[in-house]
Formats: structure tokens, sequence, C-alpha cells
């Protein structure tokens, strides 16, 4: 009653009860404090739901409210149990997560819409005459205006606008923007719909409604492995991690397991404890390596030639000296390796060309279908050449032959793996193979004493072609033999049988490059080989970030995809190639296709792959120091090489292999009405138009202002402070404000110009008119913008999450309202549309839109172009789809934006859903929508299934795909039979009468259904692992030959010395200066940018409770001996810089870190504690200053099977391991605390 | 008008002072139980807290007990035991003025810390500041009064100062008029002892209390003494299973 009358108790008997022979007494004091420590835990509610960040994590969550207020997280503990032998999914989570809640309350979060003040002021003046779409307008015509506040981006003065101001702005610039020069001019940039795919749904079904163009991510990331999709025709597919578990082997390749993938380290620790070896290869001594057996530091940079030294051993002792059953019988039937290449002539030297295929043999083996497109190998059972099934020929045109039995033309075969034998070959001949181990520079070790062709003997049988005339083939697995440098009694130079000769491919050169002792590459390999043999495969490698980032990041990748492809591993539970980069695997990602790209009101949607269209509009195409001949193999076939980068940008879209963003140069919508006007059909419209050059393609002429981009969002993604390589570029050029770039561009320099693109002597300043940026926190990409809208956090939305690293589809939940003003981005971009519905009839109205579409993988049209051809260069004729991108008419209903927003489109009913090759009808599950969600009563989209929450948004996702309704599972797999007439219906048909809704995840996390759109099953007898189904169910790999495909035959690819892996060393790029390098004590450092520890994943840095726990704000790693040699101490603040730009930071002295290289943790906020750069006067920049993009041209290769784009799938990647930075001690610590410019007064 | 004042400070305001004080420390302990602490901010920094704490505090405690057993030890107590008012001045003087001394010193570090350490600042409450302060002045006061008290040292003052307060807890409601003659400084000082009385329960002061509740209790606890036992062998005896090589 009276805290104080209760602890009055001196006159109270002082007998107590006692018990236990006096130990223990009954007390009778107060007790009341106890309730303190039970308020502090208790709470009103606790509700699931998870983190919608980029960290492959998607970990259950519980969220606790207490009076409206979110107080904490815990982690859920209820998943689905795995299986009796198998760890549980438990613990999942990490201190980062934890730390999540305090960002809702922090204040660093976005309250209310802001506007750049002068923009805002500008607006209001001119809405009070005018109405919106014509002040916009007014504003643009203005350099004046429009100058004062582009030019101050990033410097503050936001004032508070109302949602109906934001919304009004962004939508009349939208339609300014589509009328003006095209909807294409309109760029949304949102990365990783798998955490949060309603809210990236949101953003990209405006715009793909409105004809805007969706930017890719996972290229751009640089987490896209393109020698996923070189090899298995496939983005990305990996184990789950609950697979390390059955793993007998587990290689950890630059990953850091349990410092970047926290929540399913505890696999990686029960491996362990089960018996499971480890060995961890990465330059410095990272969390993981102190989990490995053995630790390989090799020198960064240098992977592939390990892998080659691992190649090596594994060929010489597993297939060659003795042949493994297993191994053998594996690539026989899963790898090119039968497969027959011709040899071509090439100054008198005969180099590896094309596959042999049936169309190049005298009555084309009988194929009438494509067969251009099957490949050829030897049959032992019918001792002649066959066309075996599987092949891409045989996936388009036909049924029942695409699949990987082991027949041909319905006869079963055994194909020969090698030509070897005295009786198998007609001829030895030697066969050149390029080597770049010598074009090293820097800090790289030289191997100068190899040529640069290495030409070997190779055992070869002459065929007769078409014409009569003789062609030398050999198999792909002898061609592969060679390249390993391993001798194998055929004479010749440059092969070995001793792993202690300084020959390329040996164990003993790979110790010069790497660093790492030969005996302990030998061991690794021998073991890891060893073990794939006695358990079927069951060797595995995780790899993270590190390697992919790199230039040259396929032959790393190769490299170790080589390994496990000999050794059987790949499609084997517990085995196979784990790699683990970015959330890319959208589970259920056919049932959301529709609802992100409306695909239920009209197809193609706009889709861009955003390293070349940033390398492009941010213009660092104009900086390129890297040129093309430096990356062109010694054996290149003839060609038009010696183009700048940018230029193979602009074939390759000009071809058909990559999308373009803008299009063309001319408004699509003017294009169509003129086509109209003409009364041609439109796509042969542009075609005559674009030869005739009266139509000109955007990518020819990015800086001409016809082609800029005008409009930008930016959702759910921090890129200018976290992915943008080439940061001040994007300052200088894109945004128009102050930047730090100190390079000079070509012209400056005098460098060689670029042939195909039109070269502009000043550059343009400032391309958008318009940056919005949607964030829950000032992010640095918030700081720069020039409306910003505050979004729903994570605990105040409902959506949905998956990951690649667990089977379970999770909710994120609204545990609170959205605080402040926020919405989520459904509500938001709901809320523009509504806007943009309101203001634009009578200006835009019902139009006709011509899309560009690029050849694309996994559709008929992949197989379009067998022969590199240019029809600008009059190489061949423009036939759109084929030849050249399709011309695609798209009916647009400007007035009806929002009402088709808010409702499933009929174009499901009419032509289904479907994805990578198959379709299916899917009327059943619309009508299902009908009934759950409900159908709309009136405006443009009445009848059709309601879409007006973000949960009706989830439902529709859950219902249309197959991996959370059994029902189409079923559909699926049965669509996919008819391609391989074999049975798959099984993998699913027990489910076929569930189907996961909302609720339900919202209950419990639920394992997916397994789905032919996934490589791997869910099952109760293995682990998801990729490439499960084409082992087991024979479904081909999507590649050229249908197998995993370890030797490249297009043409480009063997320009650029790609046919086969090679060990390839960094590129220079010469960003260090004789200009920009100071005298005195300065470091020259390979600039690493891994991912960290103290901020959420790749993109949070600027929570204060981790920002506690590592210095409060940016650092850079260095290594104790570079650090002595330039006077640094340990936290000193430090600059580093090069000709892209400065960043400053403190310094983190330690001996984890390998001399010569600085570590940088990826996206710290430059906006906090980063003072200013002595080098520009401006505030240090954030990792990216010191980055610059630059692309490869094998990226680009298109409408080629397998290496075909699709969105997020293919194409140039951002790599940005290559650099190099200089570090120096800074001498003044200025914090530029002297005021913002001069301030903006409120907009009234 | 003097005198009004006089009697309000010397006859009103310590009835005043010790109300505040019992009435206002029990409603915040009733209230807000968990105000009642004495707000560290060692967590913050130490620097110039642990030295300036423990001279402050030696030294405030020493002065505190000296004002109390001699202000209100009855003078016919001083008179049975045979105690001389000289000697008795003699003792205020010298452990009075070294500990209040120590305090002062103690009491100007932790002023200087806490304004000057920017950390410590901004986590300070107008209070945190002001009790300081007062405590500071009433030192420097207090410390100036010995050198009047030097003057006199047959105790008379002494005595008026015992029987005033005695009188003042024997509600004799005259007792005021004893003390109207003394130094300004003396005057002073008495008005800020008792308007740091008043702040008393308004401040981290609070925390002389809590002393009292500290857990002695502890101490005499029945025997449910968790026990650990020693380790049978020192760690290098003990028998150990080597895996198999």
């Amino acid at each position: 009653m009276s805290h104080l009358l209760d602890r009055l108790n001196f006159l109270q008997s002082k007998e107590l009860e006692q018990f236990s022979n006096g130990h223990g007494q009954v007390t009778r004091e107060n007790r009341d404090w106890e309730d303190t420590y039970r308020n502090r835990w208790r709470h009103d509610k606790v509700v699931r739901s998870t983190h919608g960040v980029n960290c492959t994590g998607s970990c259950s969550w519980k969220i606790y409210v207490k009076s409206g207020i979110v107080t904490w997280e815990t982690q859920q503990t209820d998943y689905p149990r795995t299986r009796p032998d198998l760890p549980n999914h438990e613990p999942r989570g990490c201190a980062r997560g934890a730390s999540y809640s305090w960002y809702l309350y922090s204040a660093n979060r976005v309250k209310n819409p802001l506007v750049r003040g002068r923009l805002m002021k500008i607006w209001r003046k001119m809405r009070e005459t005018m109405e919106p779409i014509a002040a916009w307008t007014k504003l643009q015509g203005d350099p004046v205006l429009r100058a004062s506040y582009v030019e101050n981006r990033g410097m503050g003065g936001f004032v508070r606008a109302t949602w109906d101001e934001a919304t009004e702005i962004t939508a009349a610039a939208n339609a300014y923007t589509a009328k003006t020069y095209g909807p294409d001019r309109v760029f949304g940039f949102s990365p990783i719909p798998a955490m949060s795919m309603v809210s990236y749904a949101a953003g990209s079904r405006y715009l793909s409604l409105m004809g805007g163009v969706c930017m890719s991510f996972y290229d751009w990331y640089c987490d896209l492995p393109p020698a996923s999709p070189m090899t298995w025709g496939e983005q990305t597919d990996v184990p789950e991690s609950a697979d390390w578990y059955n793993a007998g082997y587990l290689l950890l390749w630059g990953s850091n397991v349990p410092q970047t993938r926290t929540p399913d380290a505890h696999f990686y620790t029960e491996a362990r404890y089960k018996g499971t070896k480890s060995a961890v290869i990465c330059p410095d001594y990272s969390e993981a390596a102190k989990f490995g057996d053995v630790w390989l530091n090799a020198k960064q940079g240098t992977d592939a030639a390990l892998a080659m030294a691992f190649g090596h051993v594994i060929l010489r002792e597993f297939h060659l000296d003795r042949q493994t059953e297993y191994f053998e019988d594996y690539v026989r039937k899963y790898s090119d390796f039968p497969m027959l290449v011709q040899l071509d002539q090439k100054d008198g030297h005969l180099v590896p060309g094309r596959f042999l295929r049936a169309d190049d043999l005298a009555g084309k083996l009988g194929e009438k279908n494509n067969p251009e497109w099957k490949t050829v190998a030897f049959d032992e059972v019918s001792d002649s050449l066959v066309s075996p099934n599987g092949s891409v020929g045989y996936r388009w045109g036909e049924d029942g032959e695409w699949n990987l039995e082991e027949k041909a033309n319905t006869a079963d075969t055994r194909l020969k793996l090698s030509l070897v034998l005295d009786e198998d070959h007609d001829d030895v001949v030697a066969v050149d193979f390029p080597y770049f181990g010598g074009q090293t520079f820097g800090q790289f070790n030289t191997d100068a004493e190899h040529p640069d062709i290495l030409t070997r003997n190779i055992p070869v049988k002459m065929i007769k072609g078409p014409k009569g005339k003789k062609i030398a083939v050999a198999t792909v697995f002898d061609l592969f033999c060679a390249n390993y440098g391993l001798d194998r009694g055929l004479g010749g130079d440059w092969v070995t049988n001793d792993y202690n000769d300084q020959m390329p491919g040996t164990p003993a050169w790979a110790e010069k490059i790497t660093g790492v002792p030969a005996d302990k590459i030998i061991h690794v390999a021998r073991e890891f080989a060893d073990n794939a043999e006695k358990t079927t495969g069951k060797s595995m490698i995780i790899i993270g970030a590190a390697m992919n980032h790199w230039y040259h990041m396929d032959m790393n990748y190769r490299g170790v995809i080589n390994m496990l492809v000999m050794c059987g591993c790949v499609g084997q539970s517990g085995g196979g190639w784990a790699h683990y980069v970015g959330q890319e695997k959208l589970r259920p990602q056919t049932g959301w296709q529709p609802l992100a790209f409306g695909l239920d009101w009209s197809r193609p949607p706009r889709h861009m792959n955003s390293t070349s269209a940033w390398y492009a509009h941010s213009d660092q195409w104009r900086y390129e120091t890297l040129e093309a001949k430096e990356i062109l193999s010694p054996t290149a076939p003839d060609g038009d090489w010696d183009i700048n980068l940018i230029d193979y940008n602009i074939r390759a879209e000009r071809m058909g292999w990559l999308p373009s963003a803008p299009q063309l140069k001319t408004n699509p919508l003017e294009v169509a009405k003129s086509a109209k006007a003409a009364g041609k059909d439109i796509s042969a419209y542009v075609a005559e138009n674009l030869k005739s050059g009266d139509l000109e393609m955007s990518c020819e002429d990015p800086d001409n202002p016809a082609n800029w981009p005008r409009n930008l969002f930016v959702w759910r993604s921090n890129l200018l402070g976290s992915s943008g390589k080439g940061h001040e570029y994007f300052l200088k050029h894109l945004l128009g404000t102050d930047h730090g770039v100190m390079g000079k561009d070509l012209g400056q320099d005098g460098a060689q110009l670029p042939k195909e693109a039109v070269w502009h002597k000043d550059a343009p300043r400032g391309k958008l008119d318009l940056l919005v940026t949607i964030d829950f926190r000032m992010s640095t990409t918030c700081v720069y913008s020039d409306i910003v809208l505050p979004t729903a956090s994570w605990y105040e939305k409902d959506d949905m999450n998956t990951s690649d690293m667990h089977p379970f589809i999770h909710p994120l939940q609204a545990a609170v309202d959205p605080a402040y003003e926020s919405k989520s981005d459904w509500e938001i971009f709901k809320a523009i549309a509504k806007k943009f519905q309101e203001i634009t009839p009578g200006y835009l109205e019902k139009e006709t839109d011509v899309v560009l579409l690029p050849i694309l993988h996994d559709t008929p049209a992949e197989i379009a172009q067998d022969q590199v051809l240019d029809w600008k260069k009059g190489e061949c004729d423009l036939i759109p789809g084929k030849t050249a991108p399709a011309f695609v008419t798209v009916e647009r209903d400007y007035t009806a934006i929002y009402d088709r927003f808010t409702a499933l489109g009929p174009l499901l009913d009419k032509l289904g859903n479907g994805g990578k090759g198959i379709s299916w009808d899917t009327q059943t599950e619309i009508d299902n929508l009908s009934a759950l969600n409900g159908v709309q009563l009136d405006g443009a989209a009445a009848g059709r299934p309601k879409i007006e929450t973000a949960i009706d948004a989830c439902e529709v996702i859950l219902m249309l795909a197959p991996e959370t309704n059994g029902e189409v599972a079923v559909k699926a797999w049965h669509a996919l039979e008819k391609a391989t007439g074999r049975e798959h219906a099984h993998l699913a048909e027990g489910e076929q009468h569930n189907k996961i809704r909302f609720r339900d995840i919202a209950a419990q996390p639920r394992k997916i259904i397994s789905s032919p759109t996934w490589s791997g099953i869910e099952s109760e007898k293995v682990s998801y692992n990729a490439g499960y189904t084409n082992v087991h169910e024979l479904i081909p790999w999507r590649t050229l030959t249908g197998r995993q495909q370890l030797y490249q035959d297009h043409l480009w690819m063997r320009a650029f010395g790609e046919g086969l892996m090679s060990y390839r060393p960094p590129v220079d790029l010469k960003t260090i200066t004789a200009d920009v390098l100071d005298d005195g004590d300065t470091l020259v450092l390979n600039f690493i940018t891994p991912h960290q520890k103290w901020g959420i994943h790749s993109t949070y840095t600027d929570n204060l409770l981790m920002l506690t726990l590592n210095r409060g704000g940016p650092v850079v790693w260095i290594s104790e001996v570079d650090a002595k040699s330039a006077g640094i101490k340990d936290n000193d603040w430090i600059e580093a810089y090069n000709i892209n730009g400065a960043l400053t930071a403190r310094a983190v002295v330690s001996q984890r870190i390998k001399e010569g290289t600085a570590f940088m943790y990826h996206a710290q906020e430059k906006i906090v504690n980063t003072p200013g750069s002595e080098k520009t006067g401006n505030r240090g920049g954030i990792h990216n200053s010191v980055t610059r993009t630059t692309m490869k041209p094998t990226h680009m290769i298109g409408g080629y099977a397998h290496q075909s784009y699709g969105f997020n799938y293919y194409g140039t990647v951002g790599s940005n391991r290559d650099e190099f930075v200089v570090i120096r001690k800074m001498k003044n610590v200025d914090w530029l605390d002297n005021g913002a410019t001069p301030a903006v007064e409120a907009a009234e | 008008m003097l005198h009004d004042i006089d009697f309000f400070i010397f006859g009103v305001m310590p009835y005043i002072a010790l109300t505040v004080l019992i009435v206002g420390s029990v409603a915040r302990y009733e209230r807000d139980p968990y105000t009642w602490k004495s707000s560290s901010s060692q967590l913050l920094r130490r620097k110039q807290l642990i030295w300036g704490s423990i001279f402050f505090h030696v030294g405030i405690i020493t002065v505190f007990g000296g004002h109390l057993v001699g202000l209100f030890t009855p003078v016919a107590v001083l008179d049975a035991l045979g105690v001389p008012y000289v000697a008795k001045q003699w003792l205020a003087v010298i452990l009075g003025g070294t500990a209040g001394i120590i305090s002062l010193v103690g009491a100007t570090m932790l002023i200087h810390r806490r304004v000057f350490d920017p950390r410590i600042w901004r986590h300070s409450s107008f209070a945190d500041i002001g009790i300081l302060v007062l405590i500071w002045l009433q030192l420097l006061i207090g410390l100036a009064t010995i050198t009047l008290t030097l003057q006199h040292m047959d105790g008379v003052e002494m005595v008026r100062f015992m029987t005033w307060s005695q009188s003042v807890v024997l509600l004799k409601v005259n007792a005021w008029a004893m003390v109207v003659d003394v130094h300004w400084l003396y005057k002073t000082h008495i008005f800020l002892g008792l308007l740091i009385t008043i702040l008393f329960p308004f401040t981290r002061l609070v925390h002389m209390i809590s002393g009292f509740a500290a857990p002695f209790r502890y101490l005499m606890r029945p025997g449910y003494q968790i026990v650990r036992s020693r380790r049978q062998k020192p760690l290098a005896e003990r028998k150990t299973t080597t895996p198999a090589e």
C-alpha cells in the first residue's frame, strides 16, 4: 500500500518460519518491487515480422509492443522442424537485427514528406496560378529555376511538405516526362524484391503501368555471378544453409560465414561437430578462418590460380591417373565434357572454336528442328556422332527430348569423354591457349617466364562437314585437361605431370602467384575430391561476394565450379556451389511477377540492367581507363575489337542482347503515333526507320538531353550511400552537385574516343529533373534527393520475405501503425498513382507505347543468333526479335493508372502465368482471388479482383505462385513434363491441396512447395540443393548443351580468351596518376570493400547501437606493417583517394589484414562522423567515392541460349575490387561545421 | 523589518524546512521510489570523480556529523561531563576546519568536472548543478566563519547556536531571538543550511538516506549461504581423458 509503511516493520515479530533445518526461511517482507521487473518485460502484444534487408537472413522475429510503441524484438523459435537427423534452424538472428527497433523512434527517422526548400518555394509560388503539370513544365523550361535546386542537392535545406504536395509534384513530373520525352525516362531503382516483395512490387507496378523503367540490382551490386548463367543458364541457385550439415567437406572461399551469415553459422558449427572437415580460403584472418582445419591465405585477387591448381591435382589423380567411376559417370551425363568442339585456323595455328552442331554435319544427323542449336558428341554404343538429348535445340519447337536421358534420337547412348586413346583419334594437333598470367602490375606477382600463348597437343577426330570440308574436332574434356597443363603422353609443350614444375596450372605455379604453399594446395585438393568420391559428391564450396567483385570474377567462379563438376558435387545434397551473395531467391517468383510488373494489364514491362545504365548516365564511360585491347585474348579471332567498352555495350543493345533505357531518342508515344499516321505496322515502322537513321537508339548518345533519365525513384535502397559505384560521378553528372572527381575525361586526356557513342566535348551536369527517395531513415541517398517520402519501417507494414538460406516464407507485419506521417511503400505508390490519375486526363489519355524488348533467356527467342552479326554494319538484316530487339506495342491508359494499380488485370485470364520457359493456365487462381479479395465495383477495373491493401497483394502472390499453392505447382510440373517427356509431378502431388495464405505465414513460417522454377526440391529426404532436379529428374540445365557447360563457345567469349577458365590477374585501372599522388608518407593499397559486422548488412550503418560498438563512424582497416611505414597509428584519421574521388575515415590497424590491402566495410554512411576531405574540400565520401564501374564485354553477350538477357539474371556487373587507393594520415581534421549553404527561408 | 526577516529565517523557516524535508521525502519515496538514488555519473567519466568524490564525501560526512553532535548535544551534558567550551570549540575548529577544507577541495573538483566536461554537463539537470553550487558556497561560508570564531574563543557564540537549535526542536517559539545579534556570515550559513534542507527531497541529496537502507541485514542472514566447494585437487593433477591419437 505504501512503500514507506511497508518498510516500517521494526515492531513485527522477527520470528520467521524456517525449513530445511534452518537453511531456509519464509520471509514476510513486501514484494512489490518485483513488479518493476515484471513490468519491464511486460507487453501488450507480440507480432511476427522480420527485417527487410539484403542479408539472406530472413529471420523470424517477435516484435514486442507496449502502449502502442515497439519496445524490443527477440528471435522467434517456432520454425517448422527440419528432419530427425538434422539440427533445427534456430537460433536465427543476430545482434544487428536485434538493434533494428532503434530506428523506429530515432532522430534519424524520416517523419514527414520533405521537399528541397528551393523547389518547394518555386512550386508553391507557381501553383498559386497554375495547374500541377503546367507548373512543372514551366519550372523545367526555366534553366535558372531548375539549376537553383539541382545544384544544391546534398546541401541540406529540406522543408516539410504535405503528402498531397509531395505526391502532386512527383505525379506532375512523371506525367510531364512521359509526354515530353517518353515514359522510359522515368527510372525506378529498388533492389532485392525478396526482402520485402510487396514494397518492391508497389513501385515497380506503378512504373510498369505508366511505362517507366525498373532497374536491376543483382548485377549492379556485382552479387550476380555471371559464371552461373554461363554454366547453368541459371541466375543463381544454391543449397539452403541446413544442407551444409550434410556436407563431408566444406571449403569456405572468401565467405566470412560467422560475420556475414550469422543466423546460418550454427549449421557450420554443427557440421564441424559432426566431423565435417573444413578449409578456409581468404586473404585476411577472418572470423571464418578460425573455424577451418586449415587456413589458406591466398593473395587477394588470385583465387583463379588457386582453383586452377586444385583442378590440376583433381584431374591428375581422379580423372587421368585413376578414373574414378562416380566422377566419370557424372561428367559424362551432366557436363559438356563429351561434347565436340571445332578447332579453327588462326594465323596458321589451331584455336578452339564453336561447338560442333548437327547443322555442321552433312545430313544434320536427321535433325530438322533447330539443328544449329544441337550439339554433337561421339557415342560409344553406336560408334558414331550423335546429337544427344537435352541441348537447347530440343527445348524449343519440339517436345519430349529436352532431357538428360542418355539418349539421342530415342536410341541409348554412352558418350565418349576423351579421344586420348590411339584408336579414338585421327591425329594429335597443336592448339593455342591464351595465357594471361604475365599481365600483372603493382603488387601482383608477375609470371613473365611464360608466353601469352601456350600451344599444347590435343587429340582430334577429323570429320566431314556439309560441303565435304574436313573439320578437326576435340572433346571439351581433352581441351579442358590441356588447359590445366596436364601431360597425357601426347608430347608437346606446356604440359607436365610434375606438381613441382613451374608450369601454368601446377601447384608450384600457383604458390608463386597466390603465396599458398604447394603442399597445402595438393592436400586440400586431394581431401576435397577424396571426400566427394566416398560420399558421391558431398563436398561443398561456400563463397561470399569477395571473389565475385573482381573484374575477372568469372574466372574465379568458373575455377570453383570446375572443381565441383569434376567431383560430381553439383546437384547432390551436401555438395555443390553455395554462393551466398544477395537475397536473390524470391521463392514465389512466378506469383510475384504479374503483380510487380503489371503483367496482368500489359506486357512487356521495361527492364534495364543497371550497370550499363549507370555507366552511361553517370558518364563513367567518359573516364574509362581500361581499353578493350588490354583484356582481349592473343588468340582472338579477327574482328573489330579495338573499340571502347561503351561501344561494346551499344552494339549489344543494338543487336538485342541487352536492354536499353531510355530506348529511342524519339518519345515512344510519338513513334506509335507516327507509325499509325503512316499507316504502318509499328514494329516494321521502327525497324525501317532505325535502318534509315530516322530513328536513333538512345544508347548511342547518352549525353544528349533527349536521352537523359529525367525522374528517378529510389526506394528500399541507399543507391548513393551504398551501391553507387562511381559515387562522385553520380554526383557530378547525374545529380549535378558538388563532387570529388579528380580525373580527366577521355577528351581532356587525348585518349581514344568511342566509335559508337556520340562524344560531347562538355559533359552534362544534373541530368535528373527529380530524384524521389522513399525511406524510413535519413540515408545518404535521402540527403541528395529532391523529395524524401517517409515510409513504414519493417515493423510497421505487411509484406513478405524469402531467402536462399532456408526454405521458409516469412511475413513482415505491422506491429504498430506507421509512425509519424509515414506510410507503407504500397500506400505511397498508391497515393502517387491516385494523384497521377487525377491530374493527367486531358494531358495524357489512352496512349500507344513502343517497348524495345531484348532477346530474353528462357523464351523461344533465346536461340536467335548463332553468329554475331550487326545489322547497323550491314552484316545482316534488321529482324526485330532476332537480330535486334523486338519492338512491341503496348496500350497504356494514363487515365486509369490507379484503377489498374489496385486491381488484378485481365491479361492473366487470357495468357496464363508462368516463368523460366513454361506456362500454365491460371483461371482457377484468378477466380479464387476474386472470391478472397473481392472485386472492384466501379472504375476502369470494375469486376476485377481487388488489390487494395498490402495483404491483398500478398494473397495475389501466394495464390499465383507454385511455391505457395500446391495446385499451381502440380500444373507447373505438368507444363515442364511436356518439354522433357518425363514425369515430374510426383514432386508436388503430395502438396496439391496445400495453399499457403498470409495468415498462415503470420502464424508460423511455412516451407515452400517444390516447383520447376527452382532446381532444388523441398522434401523429407533431402535439403534444398541447387541442381538437384537436373541430376535426379534429368531436367537439362538451361544452357546451349543442356549440360553444365564448362566451355563457352560464343565468339566474344573466345575473343576475350574465356572459352575455358584460366587465371586472369586483376586489371590495372590506372586510377593513381602523378596528378593526384602527394609527396610524403603515403600508401598505395588494394581497396577491398567487404560486408561489415557493425551495420545492418550492406546498407544500414547509422544505427547508434551498432556504431557504439565500433568507433562510431567510417573506418578503414590496414595492416600493421603498412601502417607503420606511413606513420599511421590505430584510430588516426586518414584519407583514401584516387582520381575517382576521396574519402575520410579512421584507421583500424590490425594484424588481421594482409599487407597491400585496405578493407573498408561497405556502405558506411557519410552522414555520420565524416570530416572534410583535404583533397576535395568536400565532406569525405563513401566507400564508392574511390571506385568507378568498369564493364566487361563478355557480360553483354545475348541472343545465345543461356547467354541471353534476363532481368537481374545476366548482364554487365559492377565490379570494384581491382581498385587501388592512396592512403595517408590527415593533417587537419576539418568538420566543415561552418553552417549550411545560405539558409533557405521556409517555403512560405 | 530586519526583525521580521530574522523571525522568518530563524523562527519559522526551520519548521518549514523540517516539514518539507519529512513530507517531501516521504512523498517522493512513495511516488517515485526509483528516483531515490545518487545519479552517479561514474559511467560517463571516471576522471576527477573518484578523488573529488572521496574528498568531498569524507569531508562532508565529518562536517555533517560534527554539526549534528555539536549542535544537538545539550549544554547540560557538556557541563555534566566537564567539557570546557573552549576545548569543544577548538575541537570543532580543528576537526571541522580540516574536514571542511577537504570537502571544499572535493566539491571544487566535482563542480569543475560537472561544468567543463561536456559529456557530464549535458547529462546534468539544473538541480544537479544547483545543489552542488549551494553546498560549495555553504562550505566556503562555513570555513569563513572560523575566522570569526577564532576571535571569541570563549564558546559563548557556540552555546548560543546550540541553544537555538535545541530550542527549535523543543518547539520553543522565541528561540529565534537568540541568534539575532550574531555576525551575518553565521546567519547566511544557517539560512543556506535551511535552504539545503528544504531542497533535500527534490535533489540527489536523498541518497544520504538510502545509506541507511543499505542491506546490512544481509550480513546477518541465516545460514542459507550458497557454498561452492573447492575442487578436490589442483587442476594439473585432475584425471584427464586424452583422445586417442
